[in-house]
């Protein structure tokens, strides 16, 4: 295959930023979860730390 | 303060984590499909004989044009949900045009790096300051840039949701101008005309290319969804937060009364 680390480069820095920002976003709306009362979280699928 | 909850939650719902899976199947076949399944774009050159075309940077196509569209549809409903904000004056639109921008300015970031890397083995240069869609582009990313940044301002919430909503009308104004600039400055930039206006791709490489829109749309809209949420739940944990420092001082001006009282009786 030609162009090989070009072909790496592009779609490479693609999934690592689009997963790392994922991640971010994910990990941001559980910190906060813990600052907002059950009963006003909506959309939000709660869980028992306890169940894993 | 009490810990107000019992339990951690998560930006995910059921029907958030359907479409999560569907993008995760997308992006693989996505990748059989480029990587495997399409040919590098290998021509012969009619007089000399030559082999020429891109041969595998081609692939980056599947990945760098969807991602343009994309930042297209993010930055477009980032204005309109400004504009809506403008004339509703309700969060809903503001928190939309917040997650909009900001999931469009990944994008947008990534369609400069990945054109960058494609035009290097493609036109023998990472950068080029005068094409005009190069530099249109980086003014968007740069607008929207400016836009995030003032998101992080101290100001009145509703005077900076205002003052964002008015950046992303500015910033939107240059959309056309990217989208068009090759058509209008054809000879000040080395991007090719619409390669899909003018049907110059066909057969499976059209489809790659389909699908590649179709799974960068997925991978957008779980990113928005989840975005949204988070700043939903920024309003939420700020109103929680005064709701709870109000009543925590009517408990204590109530307190301070009752012991004024006691010591008048005694």
């Amino acid at each position: 295959m030609t162009h090989l680390g070009y072909l790496l480069g592009g779609w490479g820095v693609a999934a690592v930023l689009l997963t790392v920002y994922a991640v971010s976003v994910v990990r941001r709306g559980r910190a906060l979860s813990v600052s907002v009362p059950e009963d006003q979280r909506r959309w939000l699928t709660s869980q028992n730390p306890t169940d894993g | 303060m009490t810990n107000p909850t019992s339990s951690v939650a998560t930006t995910g719902s059921p029907g958030s984590r359907a479409l999560g899976l569907a993008t995760l199947l997308g992006l693989v076949g996505l990748l059989v499909l480029a990587f495997v399944l399409t040919e590098p774009d290998v021509r012969i050159h009619p007089s000399t004989g030559q082999e020429i075309g891109q041969f595998d940077a081609v692939r980056l196509l599947y990945l760098h044009v969807p991602m343009a569209v994309i930042t297209y549809v993010a930055y477009s409903l980032a204005a309109f949900a400004s504009a809506g904000y403008l004339i509703k004056r309700t969060p809903w639109w503001d928190v939309t045009a917040h997650a909009a921008a900001e999931v469009g300015t990944v994008f947008c970031f990534l369609v400069l790096v990945t054109g960058s890397i494609w035009g290097r083995p493609v036109w023998n240069t990472w950068w080029e300051w005068g094409d005009v869609r190069l530099m249109t582009t980086l003014i968007l990313f740069l607008m929207f840039v400016g836009y995030l940044a003032l998101r992080r301002t101290a100001a009145d919430p509703r005077v900076q949701a205002r003052r964002a909503a008015v950046v992303a009308l500015v910033a939107i104004v240059d959309l056309p101008l990217v989208n068009r600039s090759v058509e209008w400055w054809e000879n000040r930039t080395l991007h090719q005309k619409s390669t899909l206006g003018e049907l110059k791709i066909e057969d499976l490489t059209l489809f790659t290319l389909m699908i590649g829109f179709l799974v960068f749309l997925m991978v957008f809209a779980w990113l928005l969804l989840h975005r949204f949420r988070v700043g939903w739940l920024t309003l939420a944990a700020g109103e929680h937060q005064v709701a709870a420092a109000i009543k925590e001082r009517r408990a204590e001006a109530d307190g301070s009364e009752v012991a004024s009282a006691v010591g008048e009786t005694s």
